[in-house]
């Protein structure tokens, strides 16, 4: 079913996963073992915006709000029963009595998420362009509105506790390398293919008969399981946490990183995550010890944020395409010679924006 | 009656800072495809400007006018920096650009200024109410409503009658074909995001009048509002702009009396799941804007 390519793409993309977890484990700090968790679960997130934002070349910004609603939804079906008194005292009498398994939780919670998607995106996958882009956007800021004010479930905008901590490394690698395999799997399976022609071509595709509509629905459903089952992870991992955690600033980030790394390809969502946070927690240490030596007045905050904007405004002048533009990882050939006898470097196709369309440029 | 009058005084007011948002954003997305995330901090730049210069003496008057000014230089930066460099690429990696520019615009504010709200001064007249044939409405609301009455009419009269508006029309439907024709295509886009600052500036004063204080991430709620009135509207036509910023106004204002209290929060939700049915029902906005050629 997949040719030599893709599974060579596959094999390099879960090596860097499987290293993580080795060294992690090697070393055996705790710190690091926190970082390679946070690590994974950022990975699944980026790979599952990939699959509907690098194969339909849709922006989409409602991404972490379905993290969230996967993170909610398995916690208040894994908070132990005696700690939902004080967790979330205004629950429903139907799910307070209920105490799932965190790794059931975790799964339902992808499946709530996905429902969530599958109900409200359908209307939205026929806009395109900046309209759906605006649209996700909204849809966003509205998922946040509801996690803020829905205080039975969600606790309001305070901080929800009590999870049990489930999520160990090693779950959270499998996870990782399970939504790689599911993303590359997506790319190539027929309603991906069909997806990537209306990427590129919208008015071709549609005029050979492919359901533009239905085909991004598909990857925009399957996109939130991932992000859901991500937000459940990272809520059995970090324990506590309030709508403020799956908003824009966490948007940023994962938008960072796949754009750094390259929308089209799961190679680019992979190294973009990896790339952004070595990067972070480089700045983040420098940022602490900013705080702790006390040279400012106040706490310094954001300048790894700002840190991360201007990496992207400078991929974007760069390499619009991100680092792994069109061809994933396994595909390149680094060093092989061109009929010319002039090695290429590691792209040999043309360079291609996401979403290009040459027949008239807003640009001169 | 009076409640009704209540209604439209409230709906105008609201409405006409929406339309003024919603054509700043609309005439930038009109001639370049740019959607422009940085167009919120436009108005955290303003009021920032209004804290910064606030200890001086200067009259409130000189100091709006600085604010707006400011406004208006930041746009034009966003040109510079979020535009010019990524232009020949793609929609998205403009579309990208701009929201990293936003947020680097917003965490400088974090990082120089605070994370904490900064008063801004305010003129007195803002606090004051007045009373309209039994309706009592602050004297800012019937202040938006002349603001937006005034400058919507200055608009639409530059963009229909003098050359730089006909330049800027026909660039908005045909770039390409308007260079020909010897339209400077830099001084266009200079120019539409120069007038987007003036919207978000002048409408930052009355945005910042109603909480008194300006954060580093006051430009959403603002940004939001822009860009769901375009969409409602139609995201290329300058009319609809207008329209779908009153048509917002009057959605937001018709559930605030409609939603009994504890719905009122989620509001929000309530208004984007009308838009979702306006788009089902108009995929392309109640404004189709002017024809083309295919250009995405």
């Amino acid at each position: 079913m997949l040719d030599r390519k893709t599974l060579l793409t596959l094999a390099l993309l879960l090596l860097p996963v499987a290293l993580l977890v080795l060294g992690a484990e090697q070393l055996g700090v705790r710190v690091l073992e926190r970082i390679a968790i946070n690590l994974c679960i950022s990975l699944t997130l980026v790979v599952g915006l990939q699959v509907f934002m690098g194969n339909s070349g849709i922006l989409s910004f409602a991404h972490i709000g379905f993290m969230g609603v996967g993170a909610y939804a398995s916690a208040v079906l894994s908070i132990p029963v005696q700690m939902k008194g004080m967790a979330l005292p205004d629950l429903y009498a139907a799910v307070a009595g209920l105490q799932l398994s965190p790794y059931l939780a975790i799964a339902i919670g992808g499946l709530v998420a996905a429902t969530v998607a599958a109900l409200v995106s359908y209307p939205l996958m026929r806009l395109s362009d900046a309209a759906a882009v605006i649209t996700s956007f909204a849809l966003l800021v509205v998922l946040h509105t509801v996690m803020l004010h829905w205080s039975e479930v969600t606790n309001g905008p305070r901080t929800l506790f009590g999870l049990p901590k489930a999520t160990d490394l090693h779950l959270a690698a499998g996870v990782a390398a399970g939504a790689i395999v599911i993303a590359l799997l997506f790319k190539e399976s027929r309603t991906g293919i069909l997806l990537r022609a209306s990427r590129d071509d919208e008015i071709a595709a549609a005029a050979m008969g492919v359901d533009i509509a239905k085909a991004r629905w598909r990857a925009f459903v399957l996109s939130a399981l991932i992000a859901g089952v991500a937000g459940g992870l990272w809520g059995h991992f970090i324990t506590s946490f309030s709508p403020r955690a799956f908003f824009l600033k966490e948007t940023f980030v994962i938008l960072g990183m796949l754009v750094i790394g390259g929308a089209s390809t799961v190679s680019g969502a992979v190294f973009g995550a990896l790339l952004v946070t070595f990067a972070f927690e480089g700045l983040r240490t420098v940022e602490a010890s900013l705080n702790r030596a006390q040279i400012f007045a106040e706490q310094v905050v954001g300048l790894t944020e700002v840190a991360l904007a201007l990496a992207m405004i400078g991929i974007l002048i760069l390499r619009p395409g991100g680092l792994f533009a069109t061809a994933e990882i396994g595909a390149a050939r680094p060093f092989r010679s061109t009929a010319d006898g002039v090695s290429r470097p590691i792209r040999s196709t043309p360079e291609e924006p996401i979403r290009s369309n040459p027949t008239e440029k807003a640009s001169p | 009656m009076t409640a009704a009058l209540q209604f439209v005084v409230d709906v105008l007011s609201l409405g006409g800072a929406y339309a003024m948002m919603a054509l700043g954003l609309v005439i930038v997305y009109g001639i370049l495809r740019l959607v422009n995330f940085a167009y919120g901090e436009l108005i955290m730049v303003a009021g920032y400007t209004l804290y910064l210069i606030g200890g001086s003496a200067l009259p409130w008057l000189v100091m709006a006018a600085v604010a707006v000014l400011a406004a208006i230089a930041t746009g034009i930066m966003t040109d510079y920096v979020a535009f010019r460099p990524v232009r020949a690429k793609s929609v998205t990696a403009v579309l990208i650009t701009s929201f990293a520019f936003s947020t680097l615009l917003q965490n400088a504010a974090l990082l120089f200024i605070s994370p904490r709200p900064r008063n801004v001064p305010l003129p007195e007249i803002f606090s004051d109410t007045i009373q309209i044939w039994g309706v009592i409405t602050p004297v800012r609301n019937v202040l938006t409503i002349v603001a937006a009455a005034v400058l919507l009419s200055v608009f639409a009269l530059v963009m229909k009658r003098t050359m730089l508006g006909i330049a800027m029309r026909a660039a908005a439907s045909q770039f390409t074909m308007a260079r020909m024709l010897g339209v400077p295509a830099n001084l266009v886009i200079s120019t539409a995001f120069a007038i987007s600052g003036l919207m978000a500036g002048v409408v930052a004063l009355f945005w910042l009048g109603r909480s008194g204080a300006v954060v580093p991430g006051i430009g959403l709620e603002p940004l939001l509002v822009a860009f769901i009135a375009t969409v409602i509207g139609g995201m290329r036509s300058l009319q609809g702009a207008v329209l779908g910023g009153f048509l917002l106004a009057f959605i937001d204002t018709g559930l605030n009396h409609a939603l009994p209290q504890n719905l009122l929060q989620f509001r929000d939700a309530f208004t984007f799941s009308l838009v979702i049915l306006i788009l089902l029902w108009r995929p392309e906005g109640l404004m189709r804007g002017p024809a083309t050629g295919q250009r995405t």
